[in-house]
């Protein structure tokens, strides 16, 4: 297959508003003879159903949840970036950019991140009018603060529920569509098959949670925002129904996926405590502005933290890099608590974790500021772990936490199905290999009301659509697909739950397809993971029936595709024989114990084509072409 | 830890219901609550009978996914704290604990702990928002909210639509839920322009749902997962009364 990436000519800060007038429009009467579906109702699925809706499409939202405001970018709490330069310390759109490209270590495409940091600025502006309650200073102007891997503060915030402000603001914008009667939505509907006619994306099937009745809808768009994949580590900081099947599902019909390796670990969670933990619960990078990370200097040291005199703590952050210190970028501070720990300096009943300190801050600033600023993450912590952070240092371990590969889109943000748009997560685009604390927020929104909506107008207005059925050929295949792959799961009738098997193939994923990986560990792993998914497949037990809510159903038709694509991600880390941003290979790293990148051999995103059989996948490469930036060796010392 | 659940099994919408018993073994004071259901749900699962099924998602107390009555309250014992959050070193060995789903004539029960809270969506529909639309926006300094006014609407905006207020009501009232989106758009200038039209639409919404009427008890504030003061139940009032004239 050859991959078109469909990069506008032109200068790289002229490329969008050129594509933007070249681009062709859909006449507003015409508008609503096009039906769009839109997959998913968080900050990119919402976005987009909101402002196509707005435009005059006809378009029909679909969630997994009871509500829109269920979505997990709810979740996210720091912040988002926009370069708009209101603390006057040197910030421009270019800037964003370059720190963008850099952070995700020359691995993404400059024309997207480039786009992504022009419409940042109209993010906020949006969210404000939507009555978003970001933070402000006395005087009421909104205020920032500074996030790993920038030097500049550009982050607005809203305390440490930013994601939940902003989803909700999107949430209220659908809402207001929904109530004009442009957006219809469908609540407790699972998509669980794209349906391609005459190679164009026409529809899917869902299955209804509440009835278990298997649908087909017709569209001549179909939008997936679904979301990353992290919960095919089992353990992530991810909401427990985040899952792959929408992506996955899309991809055995013919949507390349792109670099699956590049999977994020953040650096701030709260460690495991036991073998019951069902997720894993971040905290803020953030806190990393005023929290110091350190370890005993002595190996096993037994002692309470606060026991530990001054002289005896190494500040290793500080220490490794002294311009970035504790706000080095997410794959960068992760590797080195994991170092600290398996050279014997970690902490805690585990072993697994380091402390995060606020004793300096608190005495700098006052308990009342680190409150303000802090409150309801520390609050958080307590909650889970019984113990007071103002009292003694937070411990902290790095968890899966965002997935950097997703469905491959081309400047379009279309997928390798015409028809098919990839929005937010669920799309490999703007983040290269590790993605910069605060810029989720920021490429969910921009997909979903600055881009997409121009390029979703541009594929109507040039392609011309033939009429499709739901009860037409391609859709009843597909319904039959769905039908029998649910019959199959609850005839199983095995011995070992859905969990018992998640549980099981997210340890070996963490284990050798996790924060680092060498080439034995995953042909190991590739041997194991296919034993696994066959085990699952003969001895998974389900309880309840198919007509009828049942959330053991629902779970095993997630993991199922988990267990496919997990190998996926093995068989690119193990191709991609090179280190950079969060897929860190052990054969490639500087003597610093930094990734190391092969330029001359990898600068390719991977798209990966499916075969029609599991752990075959065919290689396509979309070179990486840099006219802007020259790609170096990332430092942050 | 050895606890004894009383958990409400209901099949459907239309099922009567009742309570049924179960040992929890072997139960961690770092477990959630909601872990030590996935637990029993695993010795229910492998007995071949059906788990109890309850939403959750995020689990992290920001979705608003989870809840149940424990002990007779809403999100169990705890202040500030949704059911996700709640931890078991907060019950003793052999403590037995009633597990409900929240009761609503407005939240009907589909399943088992699992409720219907469209309602509170079909509220918000009803103009909970700005009229704002995609683009053409000014610069976001251009409008000044001084930070007591942005901290007063963040602590209205904090609301996760839970559903606990109406659970933790007499009257299974919602006013708490409606009162946190009409107070948070009415202190903004962005949401001044359409308030009349905003509380109108909404209260109507409120009642056509058939949520009871607010008779000051203050039991919602005092079940909150995100603490939100009765004071914008007041605002509320306030901004209803100033709509009629």
């Amino acid at each position: 297959m050859t991959l078109n990436s469909k990069i506008p000519e032109g200068p790289l800060e002229k490329k969008w508003s050129n594509h933007k007038f070249n681009m062709k429009l859909v006449n507003p009467a015409n508008r609503r003879k096009y039906k769009i579906i839109v997959v998913g109702t968080g900050l990119a699925g919402a976005s987009a159903a909101a402002s196509l809706g707005e435009l005059g499409y006809n378009v029909h939202s679909f969630c997994y949840h009871e509500s829109p405001r269920r979505a997990h970018s709810i979740a996210a709490q720091g912040g988002i970036n926009a370069p708009k330069n209101y603390s006057n310390d040197g910030d421009s759109i270019y800037r964003l950019f370059y720190d963008t490209i850099k952070g995700g270590d020359y691995r993404a495409r400059e024309a997207n991140v480039h786009r992504l940091a022009e419409v940042s600025g109209n993010i906020i502006d949006q969210c404000v009018a939507q009555g978003v309650p970001f933070a402000r200073d006395y005087a009421g102007y909104l205020d920032n603060r500074s996030f790993g891997g920038a030097q500049v503060a550009r982050t607005f915030y809203a305390r440490g529920q930013t994601g939940q402000q902003l989803l909700l603001g999107a949430y209220s914008a659908l809402n207001r569509q929904i109530d004009a009667g442009t957006v219809k939505f469908y609540d407790r509907h699972e998509m669980l098959d794209l349906v391609v006619v005459d190679g164009k994306a026409r529809g899917i099937v869902t299955r209804n949670l509440i009835n278990g009745k298997i649908e087909s809808y017709t569209a001549d768009v179909v939008v997936l925002a679904t979301g990353g994949y992290a919960n095919v580590f089992y353990l992530s900081t991810n909401a427990k129904a985040s899952n792959a099947t929408a992506i996955w599902r899309a991809h055995k019909r013919g949507a390349l996926f792109g670099n699956p390796c590049y999977t994020q670990i953040h650096p701030t969670c709260i460690p495991v405590s036991g073998d019951h933990q069902s997720k894993l619960t971040l905290m803020s990078e953030s806190l990393r502005n005023d929290g110091r990370v350190w370890v005993p200097k002595k190996k096993g040291d037994d002692r309470q933290a606060n026991q530990i005199p001054e002289n005896e703590r190494d500040y290793y952050l500080e220490r490794l890099y002294p311009s970035f210190g504790n706000l080095v970028p997410r794959d960068v501070a992760s590797r080195r608590a994991k170092d600290m720990c398996d050279h014997g300096f970690g902490v805690g009943a585990s072993k697994m974790a380091v402390y995060l300190d606020f004793a300096d801050a608190i005495k700098r600033l006052g308990r009342e500021a680190i409150f303000e600023k802090y409150g309801n993450l520390l609050d958080m912590y307590k909650q889970i772990t019984g113990e007071d952070p103002y009292q003694v240092p937070m411990r902290i371990y790095p968890a899966v936490h965002y997935t950097m590969g997703g469905l491959w889109v081309d400047y379009n943000l279309m997928s390798s199905i015409p028809g098919l748009f990839v929005l937010g997560e669920a799309n490999f685009s703007d983040h290269g290999a590790n993605r910069l604390g605060a810029s989720a927020l920021m490429q969910g929104l921009g997909d979903g009301y600055f881009i997409a909506p121009y390029t979703i107008s541009d594929y109507l207005a040039s392609n011309k659509f033939s009429p499709v059925d739901a009860n037409g050929g391609e859709f009843k295949a597909a319904e039959n697909s769905v039908t029998a792959s649910v019959n199959k799961l609850l005839s199983i009738n095995g011995s070992k739950t859905v969990d018992e098997f998640h549980r099981e193939y997210g340890k070996v994923m963490w284990d050798y397809v996790g924060m680092g990986r060498n080439k034995a560990g995953l042909q190991k792993a590739l041997k194991l993971l296919p034993e696994i998914r066959s085990r699952f497949w003969k001895d998974v037990k389900i309880t309840g029936n198919a007509l009828d809510i049942n959330t053991e159903l629902e779970k095993a038709q997630r993991v199922a595709d988990f267990m496919e694509l997990g190998e996926l991600i093995a068989i690119d880390a193990l191709h991609r024989e090179e280190s950079c941003g969060g897929h860190f290979r052990e054969e490639h790293q500087t003597e610093e114990g930094e990734a190391k990148r092969n330029d001359k051999k990898f600068s390719y995103v991977a798209a990966w084509e499916y075969t029609g059989k599991t752990g075959n996948p065919k290689l396509n490469k979309e070179k990486l072409e840099f006219e802007s930036v020259h790609p170096s060796q990332r430092s942050y010392k | 830890m050895k606890l004894t659940l009383k958990v409400w099994r209901q099949k459907d919408r239309n099922d009567e219901g009742r309570f049924v018993e179960y040992i929890a073994n072997e139960v961690s004071p770092d477990m959630s609550f909601l872990e030590m259901l996935d637990v029993v749900n695993t010795d229910l699962v492998k007995k071949g009978e059906t788990p109890i099924v309850f939403d959750h998602d995020c689990r992290e107390g920001i979705c608003g996914s989870c809840g149940m009555m424990i002990n007779g309250r809403a999100h169990g014992p705890g202040k500030g704290i949704a059911t996700c959050q709640l931890h078991m070193r907060s019950f003793s060995d052999g403590d037995q604990i009633v597990i409900e789903p929240w009761r609503s004539t407005a939240f009907p029960v589909l399943k088992d702990l699992m409720v219907d809270r469209t309602s509170f969506d079909r509220i918000m529909r009803a103009g909970g928002y700005t009229s704002a639309k995609t683009g053409g926006i000014p610069d976001g300094n251009s409008i000044l909210v001084p930070k007591p006014v942005a901290d007063e609407a963040f602590d209205a905006a904090a609301c996760i639509g839970c559903g606990a207020c109406v659970a933790a009501c007499p009257n299974s009232s919602a006013m708490l839920f409606v009162s946190a989106k009409v107070s948070q758009l009415a202190l903004l200038p962005q949401g001044k322009a359409e308030r009349v039209e905003r509380v109108t639409r909404m209260i109507a919404q409120m009642d056509e749902e058939k949520f009871g009427s607010c008779s000051n008890t203050y039991a919602c504030e005092a079940e909150c997962p995100k603490q939100i003061s009765v004071t914008h139940i007041a605002r509320l009032n306030r901004e209803f009364v100033a709509a009629q004239f």
